[in-house]
Parts: structure tokens; C-alpha cells; sequence
């Protein structure tokens, strides 16, 4: 429920996290570039990124105290808009920016991870497999209790995410093939807040990022393969895309550092850690 | 003709009233200009009447204006009632010094961010909501409108208080001097003359309640049907704004939210002009 307060607030300072020491000496050759710089490094825009976003900045943090790392949320469409008007150094979008999107703000992408979007519906819920067509007339209001699929004689509570939400876009068009999503479905504003309230709702549906599953909520799977890093890495599960981090022009400063370090060995092992699948 | 002469911190006064009416102004042909290519298109009706289906080209904002109103005048038939018997029991049922100490609280509540009232209705309200109703999610017009009524009160029952306490002791001695209890003090006496200051606080309190954006945001489940029942999860002007104003950059979507943004200026300019036509019409008849 805290994510709900932070995504909403759109403020999330990492600088409590120097508490907790990490094991940082390991990975210091892929921090050292970090050694002797200062400075403070805004990134801000998909929630869905926040958990890789939030261990890199504690390792940059635990290695150079100096260095100061804010992270907010807002969506994809946020990440693109603030870091193509220079109000954070990094913005994030876990969809492609449009072409006019990156050709008005001089955008510079770089893509650190594929990451699967998923069902997900309260562990008690019984109905955790559906096939598409199922999964679309849920989302579109033609089905609308759950024991039409296998669960409970119970209302559906639909729960979709804002117009800004790169997750609900992949989602739309991959797993509800650009199908309706029903207007009667309850907005919620980030990848956190999802989880939280699907987590706490018997009779909810909702989505959310692969990366940002966990044992609070049940994956459903569709057509039989369930989501997962595993099949999302192995192509089974369709619904995927990949997460980016834009800068306004080239990368340069801290922010240039920090994308290096998400892409290095390091960076990449703490995309695995955190579910998502490396790029490199 | 010749111009007054003002004294330097007079000019600066009279600097920073103008700079702050000329920044109303400018906020509203703000709002004006950036809604007008919707405006323009001769899609005011549509805009006011239709739904929320921007997949199909549709921008209306008529199930946000209506749930903006339905929870705003909801709230104020909770709080109403309650502000004005806190404010009988602030200024004159209670013991004095307990009345010292309920004022006090009061003055705390209006500094309270109402994101954590939210935040404390989000665990405490919704799920008793959803198993009192039986159906949903318990994200509805119906959970935020006590939560929204609890953030309007003190505002309310600040003004009430006030304007019961300009009620000239002249009278309320009088009453007294005729043996008067305290309750027949309060309705033959102080209400029929704080009438004009009780309409005030609840044009201010409506006012807040039409602007805050937190509690319907976290509280009222941001669907973007038309609200057909209370317990139905809808979204409200200012969430709406808030959601979509991170969409991308000139989308017709972001262009929508400056006509949010324009006519919950308007409803509030004229609750405002509602409020000064009460002031007037109470220092003319005194």
C-alpha cells in the first residue's frame, strides 16, 4: 500500500537506503566509474522499472554517499514527457517512444530489459488459467461474474491502469488484442498500486509487470502458459515488451554513468535478481 | 486628472493585489487558449455529454462533471450537519475550557494532508465498504464522500464559529436576561443572524470538496462510466485531470484536460461570485 502513497506523491528518495549495506564490494569494478563523482541524478516516469531502478541506485549510493538518486513513478508516458522536457536526467518508459516522440524531444533510448506484462487475480481465486478470448470479454464487460470462468459466483472487479501506463498499452495490445477494456474497470496508477489492490480484493483481475509479481498475487495464465521470467524469456509467453531509460540527447554526467551501469554485468544481474530478462 | 499619492508600502500592496488578480486572469485564458482547438470543434455538447472513450475519439467529460457534483453535494449533506453541531458545541454547549481544547483540534484538522486521511480510509473504509456492499471493489462515490466530508468539516466549522461569535452580545445577553437556555439561545437568536456566514462556510466548504483531488483519487476507483449508483467505483474532474495529464504531449487527450481544468475554473469563480453576492447582500441589510 505504501507504493500506492509513493506512485501517487510521485516521490520515491532512495537516500533511507544507504542503511542497508549490499554487498557492493563484489561489484566494484562496474562501480568504480562511480568513484570520486557528486551529485544528484532525477529519473522518474514506469513504474514497472522501479524495483531494478531502486537496487541500482542503493548500490551506487552504498559505493558514493555523495551521489544523491531520486525515483518517482507517473508511467510511461510521464518518463517520456519530463526527460524530453529536461525535468528529470532520466526518464523511463517501458514502451517504445513514438517516432515523434523521440524526433520533438531529441530522445536517446537505451533498452536494458524485456519484461512480460500478466494477469493477475488474488491467490484464493481459483480461476487462474483462462484462455485469451476469456481473458478479453472479461476485460471488455462481456463476461462479468467469476463463475462463468471457473471461480466463485461473484461479481469481476476490473482494475486497469491510466492512459500514461506503457504496461496497460502491451497489455491492451497484446493480450486484449486492442480489444475494449470496459469503462466500469477502476484506475489504478502504478505497477505497485496494482499489485496492492488486486492483492487485496478476492474478486479483483488486473495486470501487472512480470518483474513486479509476487507471491501477494496469482499470474494467470492464458491459453496455458502461465507468466513468467521463464517463459517470457523463452518466447512462450507472448505478452511482453521491453523497458527503456531515455535521456534528452546524448547521456552525459551521472546520468550517462547510471546507464552504463544498468547495462553492465552487474547492472544486468540485478535485472535477472529482480525477474526481468537482461539484454545482454 | 491626478492620481492619489501613496505612500512606497502602499504601492507595493496595491502591486501584489494587482499581480494576484491579473494571475487569475491569466490562468483562465491559460485554460482558455490551450481548450480552445476542442472548443473550436464544435464539440462543446459532445464534450459535456458524452463519455470517456478516447480509443474512439470520444473526449466527454460528463461522467467525471456529474461524479465531481454527486460526491461534492454528498459530502456536504454529511458534513453540514456536523459542522454546525460542532460549532453549537464549540461556542456555547461545551465547558468552557473543553471548548478551548475542541477549537484547537479543529485548527489541527485543516493542516492535515488529506492524502493521509486517504491513505488511512484506503485500508480502514474500503474493505469494510466492499463486504457492507456486497458487490465491487469498495472504491466508490459512496467511500470517499465521508472521507471528503471529514476534510471539508473544519474549514466549515472555522466560519461557523466565527460568524457565530459576531453575533452581538447585546442580544445574546438579552436572552440571557430573560432566562433564555443556551439552545434557545442558538436557534431564536444566533442562527437568524449568522444565517449569511453559515451560507459562506458552506459555499467554501462546497468549493473544497469540488477541488480536492487526493481522496477521490485514492478513494473512489477512477472509472470512467457514469456513475448509475453510489456504490459504483467513478471519477471525478480533478482525478481526471491528474490521470491523464502524464499522457503524452498533444494528444487530443491532453488537450481535453484544459476544458477540466476550464470548467472546474468556471464552477468555482461562480461558487465565488455566489459568496461575494451573500457578503453584499448581508453588509447592506446591517
Amino acid at each position: 500500500m505504501r507504493k500506492t502513497i509513493y506512485s501517487v506523491s510521485l516521490s520515491i528518495l532512495v537516500a533511507a537506503l544507504l542503511l542497508f549495506s549490499a554487498s557492493w564490494s563484489l561489484a566494484s569494478d562496474d562501480l568504480s566509474s562511480f568513484a570520486g563523482q557528486k551529485g544528484t541524478l532525477r529519473i522518474a516516469g514506469g513504474t514497472a522499472h522501479i524495483p531494478v531502478m531502486k537496487e541500482a541506485a542503493k548500490q551506487i549510493i552504498n559505493f558514493n554517499p555523495q551521489i544523491q538518486i531520486s525515483i518517482a513513478g507517473g508511467g510511461s508516458g510521464l518518463g517520456i514527457k519530463q526527460a524530453g522536457e529536461g525535468l528529470v536526467d532520466i526518464g523511463n518508459a517501458g514502451r517504445k517512444p513514438s517516432d515523434d516522440e523521440i524526433h520533438n524531444y531529441n530522445l536517446q533510448l537505451v533498452k536494458w530489459a524485456v519484461d512480460g506484462v500478466g494477469a493477475v487475480v488474488h491467490p484464493k481465486n481459483k480461476a487462474q488459467s483462462l484462455t485469451n478470448t476469456q481473458l478479453q470479454d472479461i476485460y471488455s464487460g462481456k463476461i462479468s461474474n467469476w463463475k462463468d470462468v471457473g471461480g466463485v459466483d461473484r461479481e469481476i472487479n476490473l482494475y486497469t491502469r491510466d492512459e500514461a501506463s506503457g504496461t496497460r498499452e502491451v497489455f491492451w495490445k497484446k493480450a486484449l488484442a486492442k480489444g475494449d477494456i470496459s469503462a466500469k474497470a477502476n484506475v489504478v496508477v502504478s505497477n505497485g498500486a496494482m499489485k496492492t489492490a488486486v492483492a487485496g480484493d478476492p474478486f479483483a483481475i488486473g495486470f501487472v509487470s512480470v518483474g513486479n509479481m509476487d507471491s501477494s498475487v496469482a499470474p494467470v495464465a492464458l491459453d496455458g502458459v502461465a507468466p513468467s521470467p521463464e517463459s517470457v524469456r523463452s518466447g512462450e509467453y507472448k505478452v511482453a515488451r521491453g523497458l527503456y531509460s531515455l535521456t534528452k540527447g546524448e547521456p552525459s554526467g551521472l546520468a550517462k554513468l547510471f546507464l552504463e551501469f544498468i547495462v553492465s554485468p552487474t547492472g544486468q544481474q540485478i535485472v535477472v535478481d529482480k525477474g526481468f530478462i537482461p539484454v545482454q | 486628472m491626478r492620481l492619489p499619492t501613496y505612500s512606497v508600502s502602499e504601492y507595493l500592496f496595491l502591486a501584489a493585489a494587482v499581480f494576484s488578480g491579473l494571475l487569475a486572469v491569466a490562468i483562465f485564458c491559460f485554460l482558455f487558449f490551450f481548450g480552445l482547438p476542442l472548443l473550436q470543434s464544435g464539440q462543446l455538447v459532445d464534450l459535456l455529454f458524452s463519455s470517456w472513450a478516447p480509443d474512439k475519439g470520444l473526449y466527454g467529460i460528463y461522467p467525471m462533471l456529474i461524479t465531481s457534483l454527486t460526491l461534492a453535494t454528498v459530502s456536504m449533506l454529511i458534513s453540514f450537519p456536523v459542522s454546525l453541531g460542532c460549532s453549537f458545541v464549540i461556542t456555547s454547549l461545551a465547558p468552557v475550557r473543553l471548548r478551548r481544547v475542541l477549537l484547537a483540534v479543529i485548527r489541527v484538522m485543516t493542516g492535515i494532508p488529506t492524502v493521509v486521511y486517504s491513505f488511512a480510509a484506503l485500508f480502514l473504509l474500503v474493505p469494510l465498504m466492499r463486504s457492507l456492499v456486497g458487490h465491487g471493489t469498495g472504491m466508490s462515490i459512496l467511500t470517499a464522500a465521508p472521507v471528503l466530508a471529514l476534510v471539508i468539516a473544519p474549514t466549515m466549522i472555522l466560519f461557523f464559529v466565527d460568524s457565530f461569535s459576531k453575533v452581538s452580545s447585546r442580544f445574546t445577553l438579552a436572552v440571557d436576561a430573560l432566562g433564555g437556555s443556551e439552545i434557545q439561545k442558538l436557534l431564536y437568536v444566533i442562527l437568524p443572524l449568522a444565517w449569511p456566514g453559515i451560507v459562506n462556510g458552506v459555499l467554501l466548504g462546497f468549493g473544497r470538496a469540488m477541488g480536492d483531488t487526493m481522496v477521490s483519487l485514492m478513494l473512489a476507483g477512477n472509472s470512467t462510466a457514469a456513475p448509475e449508483s453510489m456504490t459504483e467505483s467513478a471519477r471525478t474532474l480533478t482525478a481526471h485531470i491528474a490521470l491523464v495529464m502524464a499522457f503524452d504531449f498533444d494528444s487530443m487527450e491532453f488537450k481535453s484536460i484544459f476544458v477540466c481544468g476550464l470548467f472546474l475554473y468556471i464552477l468555482t469563480a461562480a461558487l465565488m461570485l455566489l459568496f461575494r453576492m451573500f457578503t453584499v447582500y448581508f453588509s447592506e441589510r446591517t
